[in-house]
């Protein structure tokens, strides 16, 4: 195993109207190739500002970002999948899994077939003509992922991205996540506010407290795959979420005490 | 046995209202005009309203045909939908382009803010005198003031929707590579579209506005004209004629729009209830 991405006292620091506000404070974080990692946090700790520090959308004030690519110039270090309906309203779903082939040159030939490859993985082939709006979230979500894994990137940053379906679809997608995790071989940084969603998903979870967010502790997931629901009545499951949620919720408890109701920046 | 039976019935009722309702309220939204003008005929047909000012809508009905036939009605109706076009594409191009910019550039936006500030609030009406000395009488006048007023209108709206489209758009056509006229053609324009439909059609309302009062003043043919000379000579029926003749243009110009959206915008289910 290699390193893939390697992260030394990163901060992120905003100014606003009314001051300086630090989002992150000394992260310093490895992620291995091929790893799934959660990142988890209590809302406004700035795991999606990280998460965007690693997609190459912000700058970090200050620390260093390394990411190892493989130097395949065909293939992006990273595609993110965003939180709620990134995908774009104007274009049909299948244009929305072309767009990263189309923004990267490829052949419109060679487009299609791996938008059909993708679509089918996926199983929104009988969708590929319609517009999002014709689509349920669940779907919506689908077609952001197919977006993404069309492009075969290095790393998939995925920012909440299951955060606003209801409960059944969310474990339907956690499932096909993972078995397309295992097939393709990505590195994953998932960022997520649900215990239940980081342990079904990750190999390993890092926690982060309150803002200034830092790296809290770290929890190796040694629980086998493939992780099916039942696994949430194991003791192995429930001791873990204990843990997790014993850890978060003093940070939770922070957030509340300073009434920092701030959104996801 | 029985429950099912009463749901079964319920359900049937329902539906059934449903859809009697739906023909119901169309019915009545046709009622109402209808109302107007068969009380506006009898009223003037017994007497109680002085078909001299007010003529009864079957007599405009007929002094608008005899006008149709004569011709007369044509040669008013293409000078005001040329000065109307002229000054509506020399308004709405220009407007799309700087709104764009305006929208996306805050360079740009902090320059052109406080011209634009200043010169929006001004009714564009009231700049017609000042045109007429700059160009004259003739047409370029006419264009000219329904063109400024068109270019306002769009540029803001263009502004406002470019700076409204949702970061998480940008933010992802980026992820993906889409850099200067990519972004630009493949998101930012796209994301755009429905507030540019806005803005060109509350600039079309406008145009009619501006051409009906220009060529009040200032014109010796059009529409406007028509009604104008109408009430001068009290031939008030061609008058009710070019009064009809406009509200017809309004309607025709906001459903052809709305056509060209919906081509344009296949995606967009609601940009039919936003444009309105």
């Amino acid at each position: 195993m290699s390193l893939k991405i390697e992260l030394s006292g990163v901060e992120k620091i905003y100014k606003t109207a009314q001051g300086k506000v630090d989002a992150l404070s000394d992260i310093n974080l490895c992620v291995e190739e091929g790893e799934f990692l959660c990142i988890i946090g209590p809302s406004g700790c700035g795991k999606s500002t990280l998460l965007r520090i690693l997609a190459g959308l912000y700058q970090q004030s200050n620390g260093e970002v390394v990411i190892h690519t493989n130097g395949i110039s065909s293939r992006p270090a990273n595609a993110v999948v965003f939180q709620e309906y990134a995908i774009f309203p104007w274009r049909t779903v299948s244009d929305n899994v072309n767009f990263g082939l189309e923004m990267r040159g490829m052949a419109r030939k060679e487009r299609a077939d791996r938008t059909e490859e993708y679509l089918n993985k996926v199983g929104l082939i009988q969708f590929a003509n319609h517009y999002p709006y014709q689509l349920s979230g669940g779907m919506k979500q689908r077609v952001a992922l197919a977006r993404a894994l069309a492009t075969d990137p290095e790393i998939l940053l995925m920012d909440e991205p299951f955060g606003a379906l209801d409960a059944q679809t969310r474990i339907v997608l956690q499932e096909e996540l993972v078995r397309i995790w295992e097939e393709e071989q990505k590195t994953v940084v998932y960022v997520t506010h649900s215990i239940e969603e980081a342990i079904m998903l990750g190999d390993r979870i890092v926690l982060m407290t309150a803002r200034p967010g830092k790296i809290k502790s770290t929890y190796e997931v040694n629980l086998p795959r493939p992780r099916k629901i039942e696994l949430r009545t194991t003791p192995e499951y429930n001791y873990l979420a204990q843990v997790l949620w014993e850890d978060l919720v003093e940070e939770v408890n922070k957030v509340m005490m300073n009434g920092a109701g701030v959104g996801n920046v | 046995m029985v429950r099912v039976l009463e749901m079964y019935k319920f359900d049937a009722r329902l539906s059934g209202i449903g859809t009697d309702k739906e023909g119901f309220y169309r019915f009545i939204s046709i009622l109402s005009p209808l109302l107007v003008l068969i009380m506006w005929e009898v009223s003037v047909r017994v007497g109680i309203l002085d078909h001299r000012f007010f003529p009864a809508p079957t007599t405009v009905m007929g002094v608008l045909f005899g006008m149709v036939k004569t011709g007369e009605l044509f040669g008013h109706l293409a000078i005001s939908l040329q000065r109307i076009t002229l000054g509506f594409l020399l308004g709405a191009i220009p407007g799309i382009i700087l709104g764009l910019l305006m929208g996306w550039s805050k360079g740009i936006r902090a320059f052109m803010d406080p011209l634009v500030s200043a010169l929006y609030p001004i009714p564009k009406v009231s700049l017609l005198p000042l045109i007429l000395i700059i160009f004259g009488i003739g047409e370029t006048s006419k264009v000219v003031v329904i063109a400024i007023a068109c270019f306002f209108m769009v540029l803001i709206t263009t502004a406002h929707g470019v700076m409204r489209i949702d970061p998480i758009l940008i933010q992802a056509g980026q992820n993906y590579g889409a850099r200067g006229w990519n972004l630009f053609s493949k998101v930012i324009l796209p994301a755009s579209l429905p507030s540019i439909f806005t803005g060109l059609r509350l600039a079309l309302g406008i145009c009619l506005l501006i051409i009906v009062a220009a060529e009040f003043v200032a014109a010796n043919k059009g529409i406007g004209y028509l009604i104008w000379i109408s009430w001068s000579t009290l031939t008030v029926g061609k008058m009710y004629a070019g009064l009809v003749v406009i509200a017809a243009l309004g309607l025709i110009f906001t459903s052809g729009l709305e056509r060209l959206g919906k081509a344009l915008m296949p995606w967009a289910e609601d940009v039919q209830d936003r444009t309105r």
